[in-house]
């Protein structure tokens, strides 16, 4: 360990507007490392639905990426509601979004089973009235 | 088939990137819900959509869509074009609907992809 790069974000809960900025930020940075095409956009599209869960679901939070050589590790931690039965919520098509959400294009459900469609590992931690912390892992080949 | 012929199939408005006309799009897909396209889209690199806020080219860009096709006459804000100018997505707008858009580059070849 120690090795590692790391990338801090704050994700701005109140602007729905720049959600997925922290996203585009590390597909360049990745970009910049040389990682193959096919890695760099699943890490994208799983820490934009990561994201974009935090702005219309938890008013924000934090976002943290490690690239290591062979792996690239996602960790996304809010202090929003939390969520209740975990199983339910990874389900394709489950979702407490209002009409507001899904007027903008997300809110499909979709989201938390698309972060497992597009990662190797991803751990739910969540707790009622305390938060939720994803951590997801994106193996390199 | 050339983002550039898209343009008078769909008699549509170039709204920026015109140095990119010339990028080769092989199939595209159509849809209002941005997490589906997340879900779904393989190589599509295009995109046709009625939906207008920045997530669309948010999307678009994470899972490296060249063109973003705007149905119903609907117009990006400036943000969006600006947004799209730095990932390098052509921005087109149409008068036409999603279906007749769509059939419009289905007949003439573009494909629906898998
Ligand atoms: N960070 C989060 N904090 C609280 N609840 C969440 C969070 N992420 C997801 N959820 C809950 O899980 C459900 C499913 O999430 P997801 O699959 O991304 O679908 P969607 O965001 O379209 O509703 C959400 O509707 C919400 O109830
Ligand atoms: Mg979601």
């Amino acid at each position: 360990m120690g090795d590692e790069l790391r990338f801090h974000f704050n994700i701005d809960g109140d602007n729905f507007t720049s959600a997925g900025e922290a996203s585009v930020e590390v597909k360049k940075k990745l970009r910049q490392l040389g990682f193959p095409p096919d890695v760099i956009r699943r890490v994208s599209i799983a820490m934009y639905e990561g994201e974009i869960n935090m702005v219309i679901h938890a008013r924000g939070g934090d976002a943290d990426v490690l690239v290591y050589p062979d792996r690239i590790v996602i960790i996304l931690e809010d202090h929003g509601p939390g969520i209740e039965d975990i199983d339910l919520a990874m389900q394709e098509g489950y979702s407490t979004a209002p009409d507001s959400v899904r007027a903008l294009g997300f809110g499909a459900g979709m989201g938390l089973p698309n972060m497992k469609r597009y990662t190797e590992e991803m751990h739910v931690e969540s707790t009622l009235g305390v938060g939720t912390k994803i951590t997801m892992v994106v193996n390199v080949q | 088939m050339k983002i550039r012929e898209i343009v008078p199939l769909l008699e549509a408005e170039v709204l920026c990137c015109e140095e990119d006309l010339d990028v080769e799009v092989c199939n595209a897909c159509g849809s209002d819900m941005m997490s589906d396209v997340l879900a779904f889209v393989k190589d599509q690199t295009a995109l046709l959509t009625g939906l207008v806020n920045p997530q669309v080219v948010r999307t678009a860009m994470m899972v490296d869509m060249r063109c973003i096709i705007f149905v119903r006459g609907k117009c990006p804000t400036p943000e969006m074009i600006a947004l799209a100018e730095e990932g390098h997505i052509v921005l087109l707008a149409t008068k036409l609907r999603m279906y007749e858009a769509c059939g419009r580059l289905y007949v003439s070849h573009l494909a629906g992809g898998d």
